[in-house]
């Protein structure tokens, strides 16, 4: 007796087969492996990658050929991965300038969203910080984030962002900090000025901003960028001694960057963290963070509690 | 800088450790075949100063133009490209290019030191290693011979050197002959004051020699380098040994109140 097929389950059939030929194909890095978890920046809804790409030291290469060939060999796989965020400053040496090669290197990926920051005093020289990060970015179009460095000037800097965003120059403004400084300055300017974003420290063990500056972002819709999310690579030294607990098996992860990475980007306020590397096996782990299940409020106490512990 | 309490030595490092190391076989490829020439000056500035001291002069001119050229070639072209703080680094070493230059013109009040003869010995030691073996550190951890920091092309080995050389030196002020005579004899038998002014001129060029030694230790310290504990050990060698010279020195011609600082 035959079984009569149902439109259904042809349907399925057809998926599945064309799932198994996907998944038999070659990977290629043009295209992204999975769809990345994203998150919506609240005062333009436009949808970005959960886990971002920092350039702090391990951009800040000189005209060191191997050094710029690594940080070319992360971004592409950073692009690959579907990757977009990539932060950098003025501050951070020859950051900028590595990130600008590596671009034209790449051809200029379309996927992009080029964040930076002024960090100088005055409105002249910050308008020519800004053109020089430009330039070394080699970027074709505007930043789409600009933020006040370490809150350096911003009585200067940030009306200035804000004229260069009103004038199209500019998509998004923002302000940073970092390990935890100047906070009450830094929630008062959240306050008072209407931002895109905000760029702070936030990890497993460093959790003050749960307190005030992550519930205030939410409040007033603030964009959240995370920098720091592993204490600099000191948090990971200090987990990477002991295994991982049974519940990174529950959340998909098989590395304690993943384990980090999913309790920074799950807080509700959180838009991206940018993590940094000049590795593209730790670029790949940092990037499995945004696919599959992200922990609830329940799992995320135990695991600040668990990693507290260790 | 606001907070500033709030900031630990990591929080300054700029890059990571291989772009440090490899940032000095870069150097060297740039400034070729100036490793070349830098070896056989250093070992001749040895030589003088342990076989010939009258030729102290030229030394001390010869480690100017190390200061000058280190100044220059590695912390304004290269260091900058890695190191915001790295023009200010050229500034001072340039500076000390000049003190160094100063000390090595006639009539300076600068002399081969007289004794104790130790401290010109140590002093003499800490050259020798700042020329032999403080380049090759890198290597006797394991990195490529071509990332050696040379005495006279790379700071910390430069610095060291410098350190080893006002050991060998002192400095017996211009005009008081009587001074300069109990200074050479050891034995004073009248009871002059040292002058504070001679002792200040004395300390000078230790300033930035050791300024640099200390900050170099602190960027090797937060890049996990064992080469920091080194540096450090030499630095405070030279720093112990220059300030017990000049106690001795010191006391021999009478002090100078409660003040002691490096010859």
């Amino acid at each position: 007796m035959s079984v009569p097929r149902s439109p259904h389950r042809r349907q399925w059939l057809q998926a599945a087969s064309a799932g198994l030929a996907l998944a038999l194909q070659p990977r290629s890095w043009a295209q992204p492996a999975s769809a990345l978890l994203t998150k919506p920046v609240p005062s333009t809804r436009e949808p970005l990658p959960v886990v971002g790409l920092g350039s702090w030291i391990t951009f800040n290469v000189g005209d060191d050929p191997q050094g710029q060939a690594a940080a070319t060999a992360v971004m592409r796989a950073f692009f690959a991965a579907g990757g977009r965020v990539i932060d950098s400053s003025p501050m951070y040496g020859s950051s900028q300038a590595v990130i600008g090669r590596a671009l034209a290197a790449l051809g200029r990926p379309t996927s992009l969203y080029a964040a930076d920051k002024v960090w100088v005093s005055g409105a002249e020289r910050g308008s020519a910080q800004i053109a020089t990060s430009h330039q070394r970015w080699q970027l074709q179009r505007p930043f789409d984030l600009l933020q006040v460095h370490n809150l350096l000037d911003w009585e200067t800097q940030l009306p200035r962002l804000f004229a260069m965003k009103a004038a199209g120059q500019l998509r998004h403004v923002g302000i940073t900090t970092s390990e935890g400084r100047r906070h009450r300055e830094f929630e008062t300017l959240m306050q008072r000025h209407p931002l895109d974003f905000v760029q702070l420290s936030y990890n497993l063990l460093d959790r003050e901003v749960e307190q005030r500056l992550l519930p205030l972002a939410q409040e007033r819709g603030i964009a959240v960028l995370v920098n720091r999310p592993f204490r600099q690579g000191a948090l990971l030294d200090a987990l990477q001694r002991h295994p991982l607990p049974g519940w990174a098996a529950d959340i998909g992860c098989r590395h304690w960057a993943q384990v980090a990475l999913k309790f920074v980007v799950s807080h509700p306020a959180v838009t991206c963290a940018i993590p940094a590397t000049s590795q593209v096996a730790h670029l790949q782990q940092n990037m499995q963070a945004a696919i599959g299940p992200l922990p609830d409020a329940r799992l995320r106490r135990r695991m600040a509690q668990d990693v507290a512990a260790l | 800088m606001s907070e500033w309490w709030t900031y630990r030595l990591d929080d300054f490092l700029m890059f990571a450790p291989g772009t440090y190391q490899r940032m000095f076989a870069l150097y060297n490829a740039q400034v070729w075949p100036a490793p070349l020439v830098a070896l056989p000056l250093g070992l001749a500035v040895l030589w003088a100063l342990a076989r010939w001291p009258q030729a102290w002069r030229l030394a001390c001119a010869t480690v100017a133009l190390g200061w000058a050229f280190t100044a220059w070639a590695f912390h304004w072209q290269r260091y900058a490209g890695i190191h915001t703080a790295a023009p200010w680094f050229a500034g001072m070493f340039a500076l000390q290019a000049l003190m160094l230059a100063w000390m090595a013109r006639p009539a300076s009040g600068w002399h081969v030191r007289s004794g104790p003869g130790w401290a010109r010995a140590i002093g003499l030691a800490l050259l020798a290693f700042a020329v032999l073996l403080l380049p090759w550190t890198g290597w006797a951890l394991g990195r490529p011979w071509q990332q050696a920091a040379l005495f006279g092309l790379a700071p910390d080995a430069t610095a060291v050197g410098t350190l080893g050389l006002l050991l060998v030196l002192q400095n017996v002020g211009r005009e008081p002959t009587a001074h300069r005579q109990q200074v050479s004899s050891r034995r004073p038998s009248g009871a002059a004051q040292f002058p504070a002014r001679v002792a200040v001129a004395s300390a000078l060029p230790w300033v930035l020699p050791v300024a640099w030694c200390l900050v170099s230790a602190a960027t090797l310290w937060t890049l996990r380098a064992p080469e920091a504990f080194v540096l450090l050990a030499l630095t405070g060698l030279a720093v112990a040994t220059g300030l017990a010279a000049h106690a001795v020195r010191a006391g021999a011609i009478g002090g100078h109140g409660k003040r002691a600082e490096p010859t």
